[in-house]
């Protein structure tokens, strides 16, 4: 993989919270985090809870304003810093490259699981009724029941809301995707599923972000792991010395 | 970025003052003074300073407490009232060179009726209850100089069947309506000239939440299939989040931030943005 090129390069990441409202108390999120990826790779990131995991997460999303440092993304052979880029070209960047799957499902009340998923295929022009199949066809993979499809996600249990959320961000095929716990709350089978899903994302070329509190999943997914303690980086290693 | 050449919409330095003003009306309002009303002559400053672009089939959230400036701006770029300063430019129109504020009344008319559309939070400020449904949207086409008769009729069909009308309450009064019926009207109305930019202010306060739901539902989809671009004013932050990709913060007259509409929910910068996105319930 050394002939790859560096899709996401984060150098001095810093970002902190001023709470105006509790006389500007200061909060950090994370600080000087640097790390790279080539494209193709997945990386995996933990530690314990407030360390700043979904900090990094978020600021490369752009959720999270980044305090200093820099986020640059490689994309049509041109470098763009994700910290400083305008609005539109983050929100075009969103629409056609980068997804992010955060811990909790949050959607539209009161449409369908399959057209959450088709709505993501239309907006990126293709006709209705080949979205709706290929939306159906990422449900069933994803283990859901067929009876539930046409219903709301708002009346699924937390598993399969955490499923539909995945298979969101996979249909559209990213080309950077941002993984906020993926698999928590999904029983033995369905990680399995989930795992199967990724690996062959992986290998269509998607470079991955992940937050990982389950060590057994990580494992069989990512290359480097990066540690996290209080806002900072403490280590990043290879998987293999890890285990 | 190449794209940030291609608006729909441009706004800068909008400016509007109620009051005779003097020197220090701009100077000493604003969120640093809490207050839009100038200390030394009493004028009021509804919005000053306020700039921004508006992408194609781009939805910008404006929120902001009441008070704040919101339906001022955009009452302002409908040419609803007269802006004290600043300029608006249309992609639409003269090549997006010409300064709207300074066209004359009737090219201002001719805009407007055109190029823009407008929904209200009261909807028979939109619509008149006493003309049909039909009639309603007919008008708005008739000024948009569409005066074939099966044309307007046909197309006022397709409207108000889109704003989920029933067909046969077409030639009914809206003054018979229910007030999320007489929205949906008031959607169709500002549909039917094929605007590229439509105004929302608070199109859904005051109504009961399914119907709320529904008249959100009919914007989304609206902007999904037309991708027209919008201004849609809320103070309620769960529309926003559900319709905007970008969203404007407004306070005293002056827009204190503006950002990707997650961003501002998330990481909100301006301590105002922190205290409006820390009350949301």
């Amino acid at each position: 993989m050394s002939d790859q090129y560096d899709l996401l390069s984060v150098r001095g990441l810093t970002k902190n919270f001023t709470l105006h409202l509790q006389s500007r108390k200061f909060l950090r999120g994370c600080e000087d985090v640097s790390f790279s990826l080539k494209a193709g790779e997945f990386m995996g990131v933990v530690g314990p809870s407030g360390a700043g995991k979904s900090t990094i997460i978020k600021c490369i999303y752009r959720s999270y304003l980044p305090s200093a440092g820099e986020i640059i993304y490689r994309t049509g052979g041109q470098d763009i810093d994700l910290a400083k880029a305008p609005d539109r070209e983050i929100i075009r960047l969103r629409r056609r490259e980068i997804s992010y799957v955060s811990q909790f499902l949050k959607v539209i009340p009161r449409v369908p699981a399959v057209d959450i998923l088709a709505e993501q295929l239309t907006e990126r022009g293709w006709p209705r009724n080949k979205a709706k199949d290929r939306a159906a066809e990422y449900l069933e993979m994803m283990n859901i029941d067929p009876a539930l499809w046409d219903t709301s996600p708002s009346t699924f249990s937390g598993g399969e809301q955490q499923r539909v959320n995945l298979a969101r961000a996979l249909i559209t095929k990213p080309r950077l995707l941002l993984l906020d716990e993926p698999t928590a709350s999904l029983d033995a089978e369905t990680k399995k599923v989930v795992i199967q899903a990724l690996n062959q994302l992986r290998k269509q070329g998607t470079t991955m972000v992940g937050i990982f509190h389950d060590t057994d999943v990580m494992k069989r997914l990512v290359d480097r792991v990066f540690t996290m303690t209080s806002g900072r980086c403490k280590s990043i290693k290879r998987m293999q010395e890890v285990v | 970025m190449p794209a940030s050449n291609a608006f729909v919409l441009r706004v800068t330095n909008l400016a509007k003052r109620y009051g005779q003003g003097c020197p220090s009306c701009y100077a000493l309002t604003g969120p640093a003074f809490a207050t839009n009303i100038c200390p030394c002559c009493g004028s009021i400053v509804a919005c000053h300073d306020i700039g921004f672009d508006l992408e194609e089939g781009e939805i910008l959230g404006i929120v902001g407490e009441s008070g704040s400036g919101k339906s001022t701006l955009v009452r302002c770029l409908y040419f609803d009232e007269e802006v004290t300063g600043g300029e608006a430019f249309l992609a639409a129109y003269g090549k997006g060179g010409v300064n709207l504020f300074a066209e004359s009344s009737q090219r201002k008319r001719f805009i407007r009726n055109h190029l823009m559309g407008m929904v209200y939070q009261n909807p028979l400020l939109g619509i008149k209850p006493h003309f049909t449904a039909g009639g309603n949207v007919a008008e708005k086409l008739l000024t948009a100089d569409v005066y074939n008769y099966a044309d307007i009729r046909a197309r006022a069909a397709s409207l108000l069947t889109r704003t989920e009308i029933p067909r046969a309450r077409m030639d009914d009064f809206p003054a018979r309506f229910s007030g999320g019926m007489q929205q949906r009207v008031q959607i169709a109305k500002a549909l039917a000239n094929n605007p590229p930019l439509l105004f929302l202010d608070e199109i859904t306060t005051g109504l009961d939440l399914s119907v709320q739901a529904r008249v959100l539902d009919l914007v989304k989809e609206i902007q999904r299939e037309l991708g027209i671009a919008m201004l849609v004013v809320s103070h309620d932050l769960g529309v926003i989040r559900m319709l905007a990709d970008r969203t404007a913060v407004l306070k005293n007259g002056r827009m204190v931030e503006i950002g990707l509409t997650d961003q501002i929910l998330e990481d909100p910068q301006h301590q105002y943005t922190q205290l409006l996105v820390h009350s949301m319930l």
